[in-house]
């Protein structure tokens, strides 16, 4: 047993820290800090200066254009990105599709593909839930049908982020209405411009814009978009839910939060001192601290079994639940420290010269607590992964 | 005991609701939450000839004379449908600290044109650096051969941006903390930047309402409510009184929250079934339904102890306060999650009550500050 990273490790840790340093855009840090939604050219502009430096797919072995990362590497990288208040990876290419492609894509569809997600040349969404197939996903009712080498796509697909910026979406379809529910489905990959696909957007319950509806009208998608067989979506799907199970404790960005909370708490007073010394708050801010604490070494730990070439199963589901309810209690601790200025909101245009009501700490904390009680719903909802512990690891 | 509503006050609330299921509903809401002045003034012509905004004031001032219950009644229904207009401002705030603090010339001047609809207040109390102490106050009066004049900042003053007046909580004497050396100061705020000596920073809330940083800089004060340097026992009997008022508020809130998510988990299928089948889903709903008749229990006791000895009527009023909090939260958060991923749309209703429940919670002091203060209070 050894707590430390290694020598190796630890350099490493330097090196990205001083690439972050010298190249991370100061008011993307700032816009990152104070926004969730951010604009499209700013989630570029940050994954085009990570490429330039060959880190543009991190989680991906090296005959892909990846870095060949060891698991670990990938935990320190995460972390020091979020320690500089990096704009978030956008997931769907490089975590999501990407490896699917490069498990179980053919080699044109290699070719054409990884080396646009790598450089985020393509913009990938991800087209999985509909209105009526949530958590019962397999239930899904996308209709696919065969017409010579196309297939002729129609359905509804919602709560899909990002597709606005997106022109490629993965997508579940039903090919095969006949067979089980999970038998008939299909992973491909839609060309968003091509005609027949619709984009909606919906505002969420903080006021922002990123999920959306997808319609899919008569869609013609050639045949070579097929990923693997037809009918074995259902085993990519999984598989792709199953891949970098270690990355959604989000331990590194919860540990920025509540280092955030901290100053605010700090900046803050409640009678006559800082926030951070009332004793009831000071209690507070421990209780998440040590829960956080405990999510990160379980995360090591899983990390650690992953490092060493053991897959991690269905307990990571432990990892999504704990995170996710961490990040919401961060979210909303800050919101109760700002006190009376977490009321205003207002949303100021970039570049606006109109002073922020209340301190520059206060912008944004509302919207991200709005927006992170997404946490505990998307991914498979809490309910769901408790589900899965239950009866995958305790044999309920 | 009786909990039992007599027979007008049984009136009273249907009225109320069935009025308010005519015109105010979410769709309208949506749209009125949108205007620049965040609420109509229509409504608030309506609510006067209804005789909603006297019927806490005095008969000799116009007003129904009612009691606790009955503002609590409304307050509920004012919760269940989210109304914006500034009545909670106006007529629980301003005319209670009028009817508080206020001479007799003075209650005689303003509170019947409130009841008619015909001003509007608003009270500025909060300080940033202050957090939720009352007694924490910056703002100075300053009395010279001119009169009074304030100097201060004041913030998130809610409904200041289309009020006539202003209420100014202000230091005449005494150190930042003293309890004593308090006054109530009315200023014009009548004119659209806020008037001389006052400029106002308008801005909309996460609930969608709208409030006010204001900036005195030497602003002229209109009177002086009550003694100006012993405002606290008004202040804080008032400031219960709507604490009272805010906790049915909530309780209308979270019930219609409850209900809405019942009725989802009623309908919405996966896995083939509604997802009320699902224990787990069960249970919630039975833990938030706990939370709600906690919370109307004790939104009930703050009514029923508005007017009773300060100490007794601080530690309900307290109670009230931390059990809107935590409820409001549970209630809140726990009805986007039932929701799914429709709990996270603008459009549904579901997140505008649990927006304006945070709101209720932070007003004058969330859960932590009142627990703090009713333990200091209990034996
Ligand atoms: C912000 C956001 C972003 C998203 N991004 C994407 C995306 O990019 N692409 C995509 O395809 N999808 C996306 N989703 C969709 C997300 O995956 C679904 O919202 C999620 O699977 C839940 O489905 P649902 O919303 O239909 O809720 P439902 O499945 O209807 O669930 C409603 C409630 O019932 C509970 N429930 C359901 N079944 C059970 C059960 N068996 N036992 C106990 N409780 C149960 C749920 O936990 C939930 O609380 C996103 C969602 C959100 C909110």
């Amino acid at each position: 047993m050894d707590l430390e990273f290694t020598a190796e490790e630890r350099a490493f840790r330097e090196e990205v820290r001083s690439f972050i340093r010298n190249s991370l855009p100061p008011a993307l840090a700032e816009k990152t800090r104070q926004r969730i939604h951010l604009d499209k050219a700013d989630f570029v502009a940050w994954h085009r200066i990570l490429h330039a430096r060959g880190w543009g797919a991190p989680n991906w072995p090296q005959q892909y254009g990846g870095p060949g990362w060891s698991p670990v590497q990938r935990y320190i990288f995460d972390e020091e990105c979020a320690t500089a208040d990096a704009p978030p990876l956008v997931p769907f290419g490089i975590s999501m599709v990407g490896p699917v492609i490069y498990t179980f894509g053919t080699d044109a569809q290699k070719q054409k593909y990884l080396p646009r997600i790598v450089s985020m040349d393509d913009w990938w969404c991800q087209g999985y839930s509909e209105p009526g197939s949530g958590s019962d996903l397999a239930s899904l009712r996308t209709r696919a049908e065969s017409d010579g080498d196309h297939y002729v796509v129609n359905g509804h697909k919602i709560w899909t982020t990002q597709a606005q910026h997106a022109n490629m979406m993965f997508c579940l379809v039903r090919t095969d209405p006949a067979a089980k529910p999970q038998e008939g489905i299909s992973f491909l990959l839609i060309d968003m411009t091509d005609p027949g696909v619709q984009v909606r957007p919906i505002i969420s319950i903080d006021e922002g814009h990123s999920v959306n509806e997808v319609f899919l009208d008569n869609v013609r998608v050639p045949k070579a978009n097929l990923i693997g067989q037809e009918g074995k979506g259902w085993t990519y799907a999984k598989f792709l839910l199953g891949n970098e199970r270690t990355g959604i404790a989000e331990v590194a960005t919860s540990k920025q939060r509540l280092k955030r909370l901290k100053d605010i708490a700090r900046a803050e007073q409640s009678c006559g001192r800082p926030l951070l010394q009332d004793p009831d708050f000071r209690a507070r801010v421990a209780a998440i601290e040590i829960d956080l604490l405990a999510l990160e070494y379980t995360n090591l730990r899983m990390l650690a079994a992953e490092n060493a070439g053991k897959g991690v199963g269905p307990e990571a589901s432990m990892l999504k639940i704990r995170g996710s309810e961490i990040q919401q209690g961060l979210t909303e601790l800050a919101c109760e420290a700002l006190g009376y200025y977490a009321a205003p909101y207002e949303h100021r245009p970039d570049g606006s010269n109109q002073p922020p009501v209340g301190p520059d700490y206060a912008q944004g904390r509302m919207e991200a607590y709005l927006y992170y009680r997404a946490t505990t719903i998307y991914g498979g909802s809490n309910e769901i992964q408790r589900n899965i512990i239950a009866k995958m690891v305790l044999g309920l | 005991m009786d909990f039992q509503l007599s027979e007008e006050q049984t009136l009273l609330a249907d009225s109320v609701e069935s009025w308010l299921q005519d015109k105010y509903d979410f769709d309208r809401w949506r749209k009125l939450v949108k205007t620049d002045l965040g609420y109509t003034e229509e409504n608030w012509k309506t609510m006067a000839e209804l005789g909603w905004l006297g019927i806490s004031l005095p008969e000799d001032a116009g007003g129904l004379g009612g009691s606790a219950v009955d503002t609590m009644l409304l307050a509920e229904r004012f919760g269940r449908h989210m109304v914006a207009e500034p009545y909670f401002s106006t007529v629980i705030l301003g005319a209670g600290l009028i009817q508080a603090a206020g001479d007799a010339g003075q209650k005689a001047e303003w509170l019947p044109a409130i009841g008619e609809g015909k001003a509007k207040w608003a009270f500025a109390h909060a300080e940033h650096g202050s957090r939720f102490a009352l007694n924490e106050v910056r703002t100075k009066a300053v009395k010279s051969s001119d009169g009074w004049t304030l100097s201060g900042k004041k913030i998130v003053v809610w409904d200041a941006p289309s009020a006539d007046r202003l209420i100014v909580l202000a230091r005449s004497a005494g150190g930042d903390t003293d309890e004593k050396g308090l006054g109530l100061f009315v200023v014009d705020a009548s004119s659209a930047s806020g008037g001389a000596g006052v400029a106002r920073h308008d801005y909309r809330t996460v609930d969608n309402r709208r409030a006010s940083d204001i900036q005195f800089d030497h602003a002229p004060v209109l009177a002086v409510l009550g003694d100006p340097a012993n405002a606290m026992p008004a202040v804080e009997a008032v400031v219960d009184q709507a604490i009272a008022f805010m906790a049915s508020e909530a309780v209308g809130a979270m019930a219609a929250l409850h209900e809405t998510t019942l009725a989802y988990a009623k309908t919405r299928k996966q896995f083939g079934r509604a997802i009320g089948e699902f224990q787990v889903i069960q249970h919630r709903l039975v833990d938030m339904m706990m939370q709600v008749e906690s919370a109307r229990s004790l939104a009930l006791l703050a009514s029923l102890k508005a007017a009773a000895e300060p100490k007794e009527r601080a530690k309900a009023a307290a109670a009230a306060k931390v059990q809107l909090g935590r409820s409001g939260r549970f209630v809140g958060q726990q009805a986007v999650q039932v929701h799914g991923g429709m709990g996270m749309t603008d459009e549904l209703n579901v997140g505008h009550y649990m927006k304006r429940l945070m709101m209720l919670d932070t007003t004058f002091g969330n859960a932590d500050h009142h627990q703090r203060r009713f333990a200091a209070l209990s034996d």
